[in-house]
């Protein structure tokens, strides 16, 4: 290399390295060992003998003549019909990110276009409700919507994740639309289109990029939550995650914990493929807070 | 942009906002103030051949109605607050009129269930905070050392833990650290103990507790300083060699203050989240030794019989409060900031 500050001496890469190696070791192995555990019975993910008994798996191959097993899978996903959660969380998570995305372009765009000093009381407003612990709000719906007979059901939970997702997504699209030069939509004004037509026919086309990141986001908000739909929705409505805190209640029934150990990892295995795919966007939209401010 | 265009574009994520999270804010106020309704009680004279006995029911019917007409329940003013589960102000001042020393003070004063909490979540916030910062700054720098082509991979695998939902990653660590998992497996190897336990002692359990919010949250320190480092001035870097500095004194004197607004961005966003600390303490079953406000609220709402929104709600309150708070420093550079721009 021709850049002397980037010559290093063999000692410094190879403590370098180490600290990397360890460090990627710590992030996955665990998710690694509950997947390959999560094809054994609970007698060997759980071994008293020996751990190596969860690589082998000699339970698992006394009981079904073959060291995998899909129990697991068909006690979750069959028995305790964890696909109807499944098909929940599909619902909840495509609703939530397209309607907060409508909602988050249109209130993001005049964010950043409005030079007025309420456009900077909003986004501190949006910054405190980001702050919020969702508890807190859960406890504000509880009551209210008990009395107006939604609780329960998914639309309820979907505009309620939208609506706590929608601080987050005003923040990231302002600053994206920040970005983009006045000159275009102002450009298209000054041909005589209106507000509305300039956004629709000179920021729509260019806005993809940014929409994709936060949509993203938006996905792994609804994707993830936990709170909200823990609380708001009906046994048969529920979405993956507090499905798989429903299945914990039942542990202490033998296989039971391996009902949980798979519906944990086939909650987890839609996140590696979002990951493989939209790495890139993930990055940029974790970075794109910290470097405009 | 006039106002009213202003209006027109941000009026549907306006209104979602305020009626879903201003509104409710001030519902939690307002719940604060009430209490669950007394059960109305019947006693009925039940006579037998063996003499009379009083009988003592629960009117359904009547509670019915009365929570029909008022669901809040009844007024019951600041008692909430300041009752023995939330700020327990006559607790407070009997410790410290029959206690002997300031041990004993603290002792009694945690076993007060909100400022268990409390403690736990102010320590979970403050001592996890900077630990993922200066992991997060370790691994980007050494990141930033390694071959390119292994960069992508090392991302890959590192976005994993923050992007898993806190309840599913501290459920895998969970099992992990069962007595009959892997890593409690080795732990009790390593310390020679066969009846060690993470989950036994409370002061383990925290630490547990802390080393899942560490590995949960230091990605997110990772990837945002990383992405500070791509954009270090190099001849600010070639200028200081020059002048002597060596590596670490590069790393110390240009990088380090040429990050640091970056980590103040980081500390912002993590304290706000570790604040909110509560799925961990689902997922290790952890609440017996250490529970926080969110859990707090969230185990009222979950009361088996009825939900205590009047004890959810002030709990909810103080821990609004309590965020307020922990932004008001924020929210003032912001606003001066704001000023000089003006």
């Amino acid at each position: 290399m021709s850049n002397p500050a980037a010559r290093k001496p063999i000692s410094l890469r190879v403590l370098s390295m180490s600290i990397v190696g360890a460090w990627v070791f710590l992030a996955a192995f665990p998710f690694l060992w509950t997947m390959w555990g999560s094809f054994k019975v609970e007698g060997d993910f759980f071994s008293r003998a020996d751990w190596m008994n969860a690589l082998t798996g000699p339970v698992t191959e006394r009981q079904f003549g073959s060291p995998f097993t899909l129990d697991g899978y068909d006690g979750a996903w069959v028995q305790e019909e964890f696909w109807r959660a499944v098909i929940n969380t599909v619902i909840v998570t495509i609703s939530v990110v397209l309607i907060s995305l409508t909602l988050g372009t249109l209130g993001g765009y005049a964010l950043a276009r409005s030079g007025f000093k309420y456009t900077f009381w909003l986004l501190m407003a949006a910054l405190v409700f980001r702050a919020m612990p969702h508890v807190t709000l859960v406890s504000g719906y509880l009551l209210p919507f008990f009395q107006l007979n939604i609780w329960g059901h998914l639309p309820t939970t979907i505009i309620v994740l939208v609506a706590i997702n929608q601080p987050f997504t005003l923040w990231m699209l302002h600053s994206f639309f920040l970005s983009i030069p006045k000159d275009l939509d102002e450009a298209a004004m000054v041909d005589g289109c209106t507000r509305f037509q300039a956004f629709r026919l000179a920021i729509i086309p260019v806005m993809w990029p940014g929409v994709v990141t936060t949509g993203l986001f938006s996905f792994l908000l609804a994707y993830n939550d936990f709170t909200v739909t823990s609380m708001l929705l009906s046994q048969e409505n529920q979405t993956m995650i507090p499905k798989i805190n429903a299945f914990l209640g039942s542990t202490q029934e033998e296989g039971r914990v391996m009902y949980a150990v798979a519906a944990v990892v086939s909650s987890i295995v839609p996140l590696f493929v979002l990951i493989l795919f939209f790495q890139r966007q993930i990055v940029s939209g974790l970075t794109a807070g910290a470097v405009k401010g | 942009m006039p106002h009213k265009t202003f209006l027109a574009f941000i009026w549907p994520s306006l209104l979602a906002m305020v009626l879903f999270i201003a509104l409710p804010i001030f519902s939690v106020g307002y719940q604060s103030l009430f209490v669950e309704h007394e059960q109305v009680l019947i006693i009925t004279e039940n006579c037998g051949p063996f003499g009379c006995s009083d009988e003592v029911t629960v009117d359904a019917q009547a509670m019915a109605t009365l929570r029909a007409e008022q669901p809040a329940g009844r007024f019951n003013g600041l008692s909430t607050y300041t009752n023995a589960s939330h700020l327990a102000t006559d607790e407070i001042g009997e410790i410290f009129a029959t206690s002997e020393n300031w041990n004993e003070i603290r002792n009694r004063i945690m076993n007060l269930p909100f400022y268990k909490a409390l403690a736990f979540t102010l320590a979970y916030t403050f001592i996890v905070t900077p630990l993922v910062i200066i992991l997060g700054f370790i691994i980007a720098v050494v990141v930033n050392a390694v071959p390119s082509m292994l960069k992508g991979p090392v991302i890959f695998f590192s976005l994993i833990p923050m992007l898993v939902t806190p309840l599913v990653g501290s459920l895998v660590l969970f099992w992990m650290i069962d007595s009959r998992g892997i890593i409690g497996a080795a732990l009790q190897v390593v310390f020679d103990n066969p009846t060690l336990s993470l989950k036994a002692s409370p002061t383990l359990t925290w630490i547990t507790l802390f080393v899942y919010g560490v590995w949960h949250s230091a990605p997110f320190a990772f990837v945002v300083f990383y992405a500070g480092l791509q954009t270090v001035p190099q001849d600010t870097m070639e200028s200081a060699m020059v002048d002597g500095a060596n590596r670490w004194e590069r790393i110390r004197f240009v990088i380090i203050p040429y990050l640091m607004p970056l980590a103040t961005f980081i500390a912002l966003m993590q304290l706000m989240d570790n604040f909110r600390v509560f799925e961990p303490i689902i997922g290790f079953s952890a609440a017996a030794s250490a529970t926080s406000l969110s859990y707090l609220i969230y185990n009222d709402l979950r009361a088996a019989e009825s939900p205590l929104f009047g004890s959810a709600a002030a709990t909810s309150m103080l821990t609004i409060v309590g965020v307020v708070i922990l932004l008001l420093p924020v929210l003032r550079r912001n606003w001066r900031e704001f000023n000089r721009k003006a």
